[in-house]
C-alpha cells in the first residue's frame, strides 16, 4: 500500500480543517500554514522518489476498485506538479507571514490557502474524470474567496469576470464528461483511453475532444479564452497572485497533457494541429498585452499566456522531445513566475503602487533587490545560462526537428519580446530615477525579513535549474516516455482487473 | 429582527429540541435509508434559525451556547480524521472501519468510520449556515 500518493491532497485538507478550528489565533494560523505546506512539500518530494522507483504510484480511494471506485494515479507528470505545488505553497505561506495582514487572516485567508492547494494537488492525482471535475471546482470556490479578500471594487469586478468565465468552462467539461460516459460507460480516465484505443470510427472522439480543449483551454487561460486572467490576476493581494500565477493556470495545462496523451490520441494530426495554432495564438497575444501594458502585475499576468503558448506548444508537437520540453518549461515557469509576482509585493510595499511609471530608483536603494528581479526576468525571458534557457531551447529544438518552422519562428520572436518586456519593467522600476513629486514609504526593517526569504529561495532554485539541470531533464525525459507510451498507465491503474 | 409574536415564540421554545431530536434521527438512519449528515445538519441548522427568527440574535447564540465557526471546524477536522483509520489497517484512505460490540439494553451494535464522517458533515453544515445567517443578521441590525 502507497500512502505517498494520498497524503498530498489529505494533509492540506487536514490542515486546512484545523486552521478553521483554530481561526480565533492569529499565531496558531500562521503556524499551521507554515508547517502543512512544509509537511505537504516534504510528502511530495516523498511521491516524487516513489513515483522514480515504480514508475506509477496507485491508490484506490476507500479500497472500491479501479474502474469502479475513484483512484488516485501518480506518474511523473503529475509528482512533478505535486513537487511543484508543495514548492508554491511552501513559498506563499512564508511570504504571507508579513505579507498578508490580519484582515485577511481574520477572513479566512488560510483554511482557503490549505483548501486551495488540496484541490490543486487532487486534479494532478485523481485518475477519474469526474473526480478532477470536483477538484476543478474546490479550487474554483477556494481561488474565489482568496480573490475577494479585502473586498475592494476592482477586486469584486474582475472576480466576477473570472468566476463567470470558469462556470462557463466547468459546465463544457461537464458536457464533454457526459459525452464520455455516454460513449464508453466509465469515468476512469485509465479505462476510456483504453475503451476508446479500440474505437474505429473518430468522428466523435474528435469533438469531445474539442469540448475538453475549450474547457481546460479556458482554465488554462489559452487563446481565445485567456481575457478572463489579466482582468482578475492584478487585483488580489500580492500572496495570492503569486499562488495564481505559479499554479491555477497550469492545472488546465496539465488537464490538457493527461487527456491529449491518454485518451485523445486517435487522431493527432487532426487534434494537435489545432493545438498547435492555439499554442501559437496563445503566445503571440499574450506578449503583444504584455507590451502595451505598465502596470507591475498586468505585465506579469499578460506574460503568464504567452508562456502558457510554449507549454501547449510542447504538447502540440507530440513528440518525445516535445514533451520533455514542455514538462521542463512546465518546472520552470511556475518557480519563475510565481517569484516574479512576489517580487512584486516587495516593491509595492517600497514604493506603494504598482504602476511602472511612478515607481523607479529601487536599484540605486535596493540593488540586492535587483538583482533577485534579473534572475527570473531574464529566465523568463529566456537568457542562458538560467533555467528558461534549456526549456525555450528543448521546445524549439524539437520544433525544428518536427519541422514547424512557423510555430517556431513564433516562439522564437515571443522570447524576444519577453526581453522586451522584462527589460522595460527593470528600466522603469529599478533602473531610472524616482520620479519627482510621488511620495514613498521606504519600509526595509522588520517583519519583511519573511517576503525575501521565499524570493531568495526561488532565485537560487531557477539558477539552479539552470546550472544542474540534468536530474531535472531525466525526470522530464521518464514523464514524457510515460505520456507517449499510454498503456503504461492504463497498465498501472488497471492491471489486476482486467486480466 | 425580532418579529414580537408570541405564537412564533412560543412554537419556536417547543419546536427548537423536537427539531434538533428530528436532526439527529435523520444523521442517524442516514446510513441506510434517507436522510444523512447533511439533511440533518439543515434541520439543526433551521432550529437555531427558527429560535433567531423568535427571540433575538444574543438569545439565538446563548442557546447554541458555542460560536458556530467552532463547530464549523470541528466537524471539518472530523470529517478528515474519519478517513485516516483504515490506514493503520494498511488499507486505502477512506476505507470504512467497522467495530462491532454487544451493549447491555441495546444488543448487537456496529459503529463505524462513516459514522465519523456523517457527524463531521453534520457539523459542518450547521456550523456553515449559522455562520452565514447570524452575520447577516447581525449586519441587518
Amino acid at each position: 500500500m502507497m500512502m505517498s500518493v494520498a497524503l498530498p491532497v489529505v494533509l492540506p485538507l487536514l490542515f486546512g480543517a484545523l486552521s478553521v478550528m483554530f481561526w480565533r489565533s492569529h499565531f496558531a494560523q500562521r503556524s499551521l500554514g507554515v508547517l502543512g505546506t512544509g509537511a505537504m512539500l516534504a510528502v511530495s518530494v516523498w511521491l516524487l522518489a516513489d513515483t522514480w522507483e515504480h514508475g506509477h504510484v496507485v491508490m484506490e480511494m476507500g479500497s472500491w476498485p479501479a474502474p469502479f471506485g475513484i483512484v488516485l494515479v501518480s506518474d511523473m507528470l503529475a509528482a512533478i506538479m505535486v513537487v511543484l505545488t508543495g514548492i508554491i505553497g511552501f513559498a506563499t505561506a512564508l511570504y504571507s507571514l508579513s505579507g498578508i495582514g490580519k484582515m485577511s487572516e481574520k477572513f479566512g485567508y488560510y483554511p482557503l490557502l490549505h483548501l486551495l492547494l488540496a484541490g490543486v494537488n487532487g486534479a494532478f492525482l485523481t485518475g477519474d474524470i469526474f473526480n478532477l471535475y470536483v477538484w476543478f471546482e474546490v479550487m474554483l470556490v477556494a481561488s474565489f474567496a482568496l480573490l475577494i479578500l479585502g473586498g475592494e471594487r476592482a477586486q469584486m469586478e474582475g472576480a466576477i469576470k473570472y468566476v463567470t468565465l470558469n462556470l462557463l468552462s466547468s459546465m463544457i467539461f461537464l458536457t464533454a464528461i457526459g459525452l464520455t460516459y455516454g460513449l464508453t460507460g466509465t469515468l476512469n480516465m485509465a479505462d476510456i483511453g483504453d475503451k476508446l484505443s479500440t474505437v474505429e470510427d473518430t468522428g466523435l472522439i474528435t469533438v469531445i475532444a474539442m469540448l475538453y480543449l475549450v474547457a481546460f483551454g479556458v482554465k488554462a487561460a489559452a487563446f481565445p479564452f485567456f481575457f478572463w486572467l489579466p482582468a482578475s490576476y492584478h487585483t488580489p493581494k500580492v500572496a495570492v497572485s503569486a499562488l495564481f500565477a505559479g499554479l491555477l493556470t497550469k492545472v488546465g495545462v496539465y488537464a490538457l497533457y493527461r487527456v491529449f496523451t491518454l485518451i485523445f490520441n486517435q487522431d493527432v494530426d487532426y487534434t494537435h494541429e489545432i493545438l498547435l495554432w492555439v499554442a501559437a495564438a496563445t503566445m503571440l497575444t499574450g506578449v503583444l498585452g504584455a507590451a502595451a501594458h505598465y502596470e507591475f502585475r498586468r505585465i506579469l499576468s499578460f506574460h503568464i499566456i504567452s508562456q502558457i503558448g510554449y507549454m501547449i506548444m510542447g504538447l502540440a508537437l507530440f513528440t518525445p522531445l516535445a514533451l520533455v520540453g514542455g514538462v521542463f518549461y512546465i518546472m520552470h515557469h511556475i518557480i519563475v513566475k510565481a517569484n516574479l509576482f512576489l517580487i512584486s509585493g516587495i516593491t509595492f510595499v517600497m514604493k506603494g503602487t504598482h504602476e511602472l511609471k511612478q515607481m523607479g530608483g529601487i536599484y540605486r536603494t535596493h540593488p540586492m533587490l535587483g538583482v533577485l528581479f534579473l534572475i527570473p526576468a531574464l529566465s523568463l525571458a529566456g537568457l542562458p545560462p538560467l533555467s528558461g534557457f534549456f526549456a525555450k531551447f528543448i521546445i524549439i529544438r524539437a520544433g525544428i526537428e518536427a519541422e514547424a518552422y512557423w510555430a517556431v519562428a513564433v516562439a522564437l520572436v515571443v522570447g524576444l519580446l519577453t526581453l522586451y518586456s522584462m527589460i522595460k519593467i527593470w528600466a522603469e522600476v529599478f533602473w531610472k530615477a524616482q520620479p519627482e513629486g510621488v511620495e514613498t514609504d521606504d519600509v526595509t526593517s522588520g517583519p519583511m525579513i519573511w517576503m525575501w526569504i521565499p524570493v531568495i529561495m526561488l532565485a537560487l532554485m531557477t539558477v539552479a535549474i539552470g546550472l544542474y539541470g540534468e536530474p531535472i531533464y531525466q525526470m522530464a525525459l521518464m514523464s514524457a516516455e510515460q505520456l507517449l507510451d499510454p498503456s503504461q498507465y492504463i497498465e498501472a491503474v488497471l492491471g489486476e482487473t482486467r486480466q | 429582527m425580532n418579529m414580537h409574536s408570541l405564537i412564533l415564540r412560543t412554537a419556536g421554545h417547543f419546536l427548537l429540541p423536537l427539531l434538533l431530536l428530528f436532526s439527529v434521527f435523520l444523521l442517524l438512519r442516514g446510513h441506510d435509508e434517507p436522510g444523512g449528515g447533511f439533511i440533518g445538519g439543515l434541520v439543526a441548522a433551521a432550529a437555531i434559525v427558527l429560535y433567531l427568527f423568535s427571540m433575538d440574535i444574543q438569545s439565538a447564540r446563548k442557546v447554541l451556547r458555542v460560536d458556530p465557526r467552532d463547530v464549523l471546524g470541528t466537524g471539518m477536522v472530523l470529517a478528515v480524521i474519519s478517513a485516516i483509520p483504515g490506514v493503520f489497517r494498511g488499507q486505502a484512505f477512506f476505507t470504512a472501519q467497522w467495530w462491532e460490540f454487544t451493549a447491555p439494553l441495546f444488543g448487537e451494535m456496529k459503529l463505524s468510520t462513516v459514522l465519523i464522517f456523517d457527524i463531521g458533515v453534520y457539523l459542518v453544515v450547521i456550523g456553515s449556515v449559522l455562520t452565514i445567517m447570524l452575520n447577516l443578521a447581525e449586519a441587518e441590525e
